[in-house]
């Protein structure tokens, strides 16, 4: 919960409801115990449901959401996100970055131990940096570190990268947890180490036991270094299935999980829920889009796009999908963060719009259905199978289509063949995705011409050249106010060019025990303050000896 | 005897072989790989790190050194190291998930042998009865009910509604400060739902198939020839018919040897059961080619192992089999 940085554009729902880093926090019920004396107290514990076991604990070598959620508790990076998704230190108390934007210098917290009572220095940074970009390593995360010109540890408490050109993303690469050199340094493969299953770190939480499939457990750190959790005791308890996991939290087994919208709307609003739960809800970290291959002959002539984007009804879809909770898309940052532009072209429903584009693109009604140079204007619409929100979307999509004269087929398939052989392969008309959203608004891989080869991420095949330019500028300086301007741009070219129809942005949808004091949304979510959370002394569940 | 026992056993060799190399295939030729997982629309994961975990993994080698390198380390039963980030051994992980698998499934056979043979003799001996109708209608209801519905029914009721049962897993959070008989209450009242559940699916056509077998022994002569001595009815049902009506049945259990450890999807997700279905599961999804294989030639092994003590069961009890 204590969020690492997200590194990865993870694509599926599920991981996407397990998302907490998201904004205009807003807590729905507030039925807190009336007569307890609101006091911070230490002890009891938390139960958390989690559908995913973990398959590690070194975030470098592991890429699934669980394992990098528990991680979270045991690990520090050098910086991490604050609640406004603003970069802070961690273990760096400070950092400067030089004029010319290519070298960064970490100042490193004094007194920090790791939890074997060893201390934690810079040389211990200098050995995560080398083992990222060991060929031993086997990590998909090497990328950003490689583009490390020189790294320095000139003394225990000074870390300096440099690169040989400004990269505005390398800032947040740092947020990589930090291992500790004493213990790793005699295995060449990190993965293969015993620290992988029991780690040691410098966070808040102490590793005690993980049984693998059923449950991990991490008890409070007494000398963290920003003081001892109010909770000490976590349990993460492993529940693959979602229904399970809702009624676990109705008898009491688990105080804390993420809802599905009709959970959220139907399920839990009962007198009685309410007296035990706090239910919370805040904008993900991610959008849902509709995709097209801009190379298909349909589907080069923008005004076809933009047509399509008329026809979408976004307030249908957000009802029928997410049960209202969620928002519009209109680009591919989220609402209300410094990179989101909201002054860009808007596509209301209008399906008059969208046929008058349509026929101005040369396709003429015949029979109910659009047909031009002889062809009828049929596609197929690809997306994962699973995931029921994006197999209601397409449905939805469908009927909204059909009433402009366009055939939409629908078509699901299992997600490794669904990359593998339609995405990578560039064998789709178009599909129904989403995509994470990162706290940086770097998206060169998304949206650059260069990223359009096989298994690179530009599979719609987008290009245009000021886009291109500008991703560079944006990446290539530290400069916020030059960022902004670089991705406000970007929106604007986005939305008149609709590569993409931005579809809905939706609602994170925690609901924690209401015995948890001291939780305060915010755009990051509620969990970024978690070492903060207490339960008063007469309201504690659990007796935790440490 | 022992020379039929030998012969059957030489034969599973090739046959294991010739399955494995299958599995292999078919693994290989399903679409994703063990490092897509990690990789797939990951925009931090280049075409080089990409090259760089295939070459860890050795799935940059053509597919004939892949098999050709597993079978040989097959050959001193090296199961290998799991794909998935742990990397642990195989074998460690099968060890760890089988006793709960095991212990549910011995335990819900147990139970469907315990109810299906005598309600499958009763219906059969009363064929017709109330008994026999009653006992039809429900044991078709309970094939029917999807057992999953009828698994959530039940946590809502004994879990969330009486608060009687724990709702999943297998031990509750203080299970390690229990003393013995508090840590064996502990898992009865943790494996009651599951085991009962899965019961309740095989019941219908074990008992179907004892009545089935039970009315088929009573038409044949013996027994009227046994009725006719004189005999109590009940010597005539329990000794002369049921002991061969019962000689199918050995096949069933045969046949059921690998699901004894196989586990089942379904339940171990619902009732977040740590089982061997679940690790299956969790293998094929993630790509986990020796936690797959690994698992898969197991289950051969166990399916033939199966089918060698049916036949020598056969064997034993009818001496024809043996001549034959």
């Amino acid at each position: 919960m204590n969020r690492p940085l997200r590194r990865a554009v993870f694509p599926s729902l599920a991981l996407l409801l397990l998302l907490a880093a998201c904004g205009g926090g807003k807590q729905e019920s507030a039925g807190k115990g009336t007569s307890v004396p609101d006091v911070p107290a230490y002890g009891d514990a938390i139960v958390e449901g989690s559908i995913g076991d973990v398959s590690g604990f070194l975030t470098a070598v592991t890429s699934d959401a669980s394992s990098h959620e528990a991680a979270g508790y045991v690990f520090n990076g050098l910086v991490r996100y604050d609640k406004d998704l603003k970069l802070e230190g961690e273990l760096a108390e400070s950092w400067e970055i030089s004029p010319d934007g290519k070298r960064i210098t970490f100042h490193l917290r004094k007194g920090v131990k790791w939890h074997d009572g060893a201390p934690f220095t810079s040389d211990d940074v200098m050995f995560t940096y080398k083992r990222m970009i060991d060929p031993r390593t086997p990590t998909p995360y090497g990328e950003d570190f490689k583009q490390v010109k020189r790294a320095s540890a000139p003394d225990p408490r000074t870390f300096i990268v440099e690169y040989a050109r400004p990269f505005a993303p390398a800032l947040a690469s740092w947020g990589m947890h930090v291992l500790p050199k004493h213990l790793l340094e005699k295995y060449p493969d990190i993965s293969k180490s015993p620290l992988n299953k029991k780690p040691v770190g410098t966070g808040p939480y102490r590793f005690v036991e993980w049984k693998t499939g059923e449950k991990i457990v991490f008890d409070a750190s007494p000398d963290y270094f920003e003081g001892k959790p109010y909770i000490a005791r976590v349990i993460t308890r492993v529940i693959p299935d979602q229904a399970t996991m809702f009624l676990e939290l109705k008898s009491g087994g688990v105080d804390t999980i993420i809802l599905t919208p009709p959970q959220y709307v139907r399920q839990t609003e009962t007198a009685e829920f309410r007296k035990s739960f706090n239910k919370y809800k805040y904008t993900a970290a991610a959008y849902t889009y509709l995709g097209f291959r801009l190379s298909h002959p349909f589907f080069k002539d923008k005004r076809v796009r933009q047509a399509i984007a008329h026809a979408a009804d976004k307030k249908a879809l957000i009802d029928g999908v997410l049960l209202g909770l969620g928002q519009e898309a209109i680009g591919p940052y989220k609402p209300g963060t410094w990179a989101y532009n909201p002054n860009v072209r808007k596509y209301p429903y209008d399906p008059a719009r969208a046929k008058a584009l349509l026929a101005e693109a040369g396709w003429k009604e015949k029979d109910g259905v659009l047909v031009k140079d002889g062809q009828p204007f049929e596609f197929t619409v690809l997306t994962n199978a699973g995931n029921e929100a994006r197999a209601k979307t397409a449905a939805i999509l469908q009927q909204n289509l059909a009433g402009v004269g366009i055939r939409m087929k629908i078509r699901t398939v299992e997600w490794a063949a669904f990359i593998n052989e339609f995405i990578d392969k560039r064998k789709f008309d178009a599909v129904i995705l989403g995509w994470n959203i990162t706290p940086d608004p770097d998206q060169f891989d998304i949206w650059h011409s260069s990223k359009t080869g096989p298994k690179e991420l530009n599979h719609v095949g987008f290009s245009n050249p000021e886009v291109d330019r500008l991703l560079d500028e944006g990446r290539s300086t530290f400069d916020l106010e030059k960022r902004k301007k670089a991705y406000f741009r970007i929106q604007e070219i986005l939305a008149e060019e609709q590569p993409y129809v931005f579809l809905y942005v939706p609602e994170a949808l925690p609901v924690v025990h209401n015995r948890f004091h001291g939780i305060v949304p915010a755009p990051a979510g509620i969990s970024y303050n978690f070492v903060k959370w207490y339960v008063p002394k007469a309201l504690q569940k659990h007796q935790v000896q440490p | 005897m022992l020379r039929y026992i030998a012969r059957r056993l030489l034969l599973t060799v090739p046959l294991l072989v010739g399955i494995s190399l299958v599995s292999f295939l078919m693994m290989h030729m399903a679409p994703g790989g063990p490092i897509g997982a990690g990789t797939d629309l990951n925009p931090k994961a280049t075409a080089e790190s990409r090259a760089r975990l295939k070459a860890y993994y050795g799935l940059d080698q053509p597919l004939h050194v892949q098999y050709g390198r597993w079978l040989g380390r097959m050959a001193t039963l090296d199961f290998g190291d799991s794909f998935s980030p742990d990397g642990r051994p195989v074998v460690e992980k099968i060890k760890e998930r089988i006793p709960i698998t095991l212990t549910i499934n011995v335990l819900s056979m147990g139970l469907i042998f315990l109810v299906a043979i005598p309600v499958g003799v009763y219906s059969a001996v009363r064929k017709g009865s109330v008994f026999d109708r009653i006992s039809t209608v429900a044991v078709f209801t309970g094939f029917a009910i999807p057992t999953f519905w009828l698994a959530l029914l039940m946590m809502i009721l004994f879990g969330v509604k009486l608060g009687w049962l724990p709702i999943s897993g297998i031990s509750s959070l203080d299970y390690d400060s229990l003393g013995t008989l508090g840590k064996l209450a502990d898992r009865g009242r943790h494996l009651l739902l599951p085991v009962l559940l899965a019961a309740f699916g095989g019941l219908a056509g074990m008992s179907r198939y004892m009545r089935s077998n039970m009315l088929e022994v009573i038409r044949q002569d013996y027994v009227a020839t046994a009725r006719a001595k004189g005999l109590p009815e009940g010597t005539v049902v329990f000794r002369h018919a049921m002991r061969n009506a019962l000689l199918p049945v050995i096949t069933i259990l045969g046949l059921s040897v690998p699901d004894l450890l196989g586990g089942s999807v379904i339940f171990e997700t619902i009732f977040a059961i740590p089982g061997m279905g679940q690790l299956f599961y969790q293998g094929v999804m993630s790509r986990d080619y020796p936690l797959i294989m690994g698992i898969l030639t197991i289950g051969a092994f166990l399916t033939l192992l199966g089918n060698l003590l049916a036949d020598v069961g056969y064997a034993v009890a009818d001496p024809r089999i043996r001549q034959g």
